[in-house]
């Protein structure tokens, strides 16, 4: 490590008051995304091994989509648990928001649009009320939010069924400005062979986005205070209340971005759709080392928990197991996530 | 006893003399302060939550150059009292005065924004934090849209130095620093920021000594660059070196209010020892009898010793 090069000032030596250096390995290690990236790089190599159509590129373009899918949520859902609090309704809200404009749209024969600005209103008003009520009543947020879970839950599925007779959502794709939202929300292109689609650059355009604002700007200073002690936060003037409310209505946003992705690609929604789908968020987030706590974690390493899920999810497939052993896979990883992040914090902070 | 090198009462003789020397240093917002109002004043200020009274007719005032300490034991009312003066809340009755106008602060921001800066005990610091972040959290320097990153990290680490803080790394976690330093840190925060009153909640509460002493030398650092100080603490051996006024509190009510002249060390340690309170008891032990009459003897010479002889944490050698 580098010595500073300030000649000693006035002041006494209080080298008992000091704290020692941290050597590069222990910093590096100590960053939120180290475990995150390890279990990525074994995974990575596990079913480059056992499934050979796994090391194709093509492949690998699914495997992407498939985190692309995961990641666009558990995006938000990292920043939300760094400020401190968690959203258990982000699964089921994507299908709530999806539900929402292709019913309207269909029921009132409007533009495609029209239904999309109205699910995005919807959306954002969850996340608000979600925040609100945390914020206003101190409860803690996995209550107020598992309430809301099954409240939309029950809304996306007896709604449905009411207006349409059906379980699933009619087919919109005869609906104007139709093809113009798919092009913003679920296109895809072939390049060299290879698969994109619209969603994977959007997920990696938010990644970047929700790292700049988290690392780079005063916001991110506040959602990091207001999760790792939110008496401190508000005492020097942090709004904690706004910020939280604030992060909610993110998720409420790329809930929204989700859904609408979602109903683009396929025209038509199922309205049972999204429900477990909040957990794998919130175990991309862990995994890619957000406390649990909150005050602690990155988008990168969200990212790279997801990454984690694509690829097995895939590799899987491509192994031609049973896609049942995805359930178990998910539960191992995140235990064995957690284990490797608290040994790894563990070691780096005895090494300070 | 050990003594930081700097004697914490170096400054002392001198506070109130040397006014212009560094008045109004840190203040941006050229509020006039020249017609001597106190920058803080609350009057006949009081505090109820429902039925319970938390505080009633407290007067208190801290003008620039100025300690004033608040002194008083375990829920004797000092919390309240910060968080009214704060901004976290009203008080129900009575009057909060800063630089001579009445003011209602509905948050910690709004009193900021009148240079009126806390340092809480526990909750100054983001643990998880770097330090540069949190020295500016809440304050972040900003270039267009994003944060002015390089400059807020060289600001830190020279307000720190000028502190005679020398760290090496203001990117490592707060919580690694130790408790005066990062009391320091706070503290040279709040005055980074212009504030004209700092609020010190218990700063040397859970400090050995050598660190309270390095505590107390900012006091009369900040006091020397011409803030109002009022420091909350329960230790009368670390407020008298430090103080020009002190405020006794019990049980929510003043039970004294002091110029550092009309009061000695040991007036102020008997008082804040509940003195009268402890005579009390010993003559109520006594009259039980047997082996209670014992106890009561040792209290007895307890009080007679009070303020005398107590062994203290403090560093100050020989104030007087």
């Amino acid at each position: 490590m580098a010595q500073t090069t300030e000649a000693p000032v006035a002041p006494p030596p209080r080298a008992d008051e000091r704290v020692g250096r941290k050597s590069p390995l222990a910093r590096l290690l100590a960053r939120p995304e180290a475990g995150a990236i390890a279990g990525a790089i074994i995974i990575y190599i596990f079913f480059f091994i056992i499934a050979p159509p796994f090391r194709n590129a093509s492949s690998f373009s699914s495997v992407l989509y498939v985190t692309s899918t995961y990641g666009l949520m558990a995006t938000p859902v990292a920043l939300l648990m760094i400020g401190g609090e968690f959203d258990l309704s982000a699964g089921v809200a994507v299908t709530s928001s999806a539900l929402c404009a292709s019913l309207f749209s269909y029921e009132f024969t409007t533009n495609a649009w029209v239904g999309v600005l109205v699910a995005l209103v919807l959306s954002l008003a969850i996340g608000f009320i979600n925040g609100w009520i945390v914020v206003k009543t101190g409860i803690p947020s996995f209550l107020v939010t598992l309430g809301m879970f099954f409240m939309l839950q029950g809304i996306n599925i007896a709604l449905t069924q009411t207006i349409t007779n059906q379980v699933s959502s009619p087919d919109i794709s005869t609906l104007q400005g139709f093809n113009s939202a798919r092009q913003v929300f679920s296109a895809s292109w072939t390049v060299g062979g290879v698969n994109i689609r619209t969603s994977v650059i959007w997920w990696i355009v938010f990644v970047i986005i929700a790292t700049w604002i988290l690392l780079r700007t005063r916001i991110g200073n506040w959602i990091f205070s207001v999760g790792g002690n939110a008496q401190a936060a508000r005492a020097v003037g942090v709004p904690v209340g706004k910020v939280k409310i604030g992060l909610f209505m993110a998720v409420g946003f790329m809930a929204w971005f989700t859904g609408m992705h979602t109903l683009f690609l396929f025209n038509t929604i199922q309205s049972g759709q999204g429900i477990g789908n909040e957990f794998v968020y919130i175990i991309a987030a862990v995994v890619g080392g957000c406390l649990l706590t909150g005050g602690y974690g990155s988008a990168v390493g969200a990212a790279i928990g997801a990454l984690i899920f694509g690829m097995v999810n895939q590799g899987i497939v491509y192994a031609g197991w049973n896609p049942d052993w995805f359930q178990f896979f998910v539960g191992a990883l995140l235990l064995g996530a957690i284990l490797l992040n608290t040994y790894i914090r563990r070691r780096a902070e005895a090494s300070i | 006893m050990s003594t930081p090198q700097e004697s914490p009462q170096a400054g002392r003789h001198r506070a109130g003399q040397d006014a212009p020397a560094a008045a109004g240093n840190g203040n941006g917002n050229g509020r006039g302060n020249g017609g001597g109002a106190p920058l803080v004043k609350l009057i006949n200020a009081g505090k109820r939550y429902g039925a319970v009274i938390a505080l009633h007719d407290i007067n208190l005032e801290v003008g620039a150059h100025e300690v004033t300490c608040v002194l008083g034991d375990n829920g004797a009312g000092k919390s309240t009292l910060i968080k009214i003066i704060a901004g976290l809340h009203q008080p129900s009755s009575g009057v909060y005065e800063v630089e001579g106008t009445p003011v209602h602060f509905s948050s910690p921001r709004e009193a900021l924004e009148r240079g009126i800066a806390t340092v809480y005990q526990d909750l100054a610091v983001v643990a998880l934090m770097p330090v540069w972040r949190n020295f500016f959290l809440g304050n972040e320097v900003r270039k267009g849209f994003r944060m002015d990153i390089g400059a807020m990290k060289k600001m830190c680490k020279d307000e720190l130095l000028a502190m005679g803080i020398d760290l090496r790394d203001v990117d490592q976690p707060i919580g690694t620093l130790s408790g005066g330093e990062r009391q320091c840190v706070a503290i040279s925060r709040a005055v980074h920021f212009g504030a004209k009153v700092l609020i010190l909640d218990e700063p040397t509460a859970a400090l050995g000594v050598k660190q309270s002493g390095v505590v107390l030398k900012y006091i009369i650092q900040a006091r020397e660059r011409g803030l109002g100080v009022i420091f909350i603490t329960h230790n009368p051996h670390h407020a008298y070196p430090v103080g020009d006024r002190f405020l006794l509190l019990n049980r929510g009510a003043s039970i004294g209010n002091f110029e550092k002249s009309q009061i000695t060390r040991d007036e102020l340690t008997g008082l804040m020892a509940g003195g009268a309170e402890l005579e009390q008891l010993s003559h109520e032990l006594e009259s039980e009898g047997g082996s209670m009459a014992a106890a009561a003897h040792e209290l007895e010479a307890e009080v007679s010793d009070l303020g005398l002889s107590q062994p203290s944490a403090s560093t100050d050698p020989e104030a007087r």
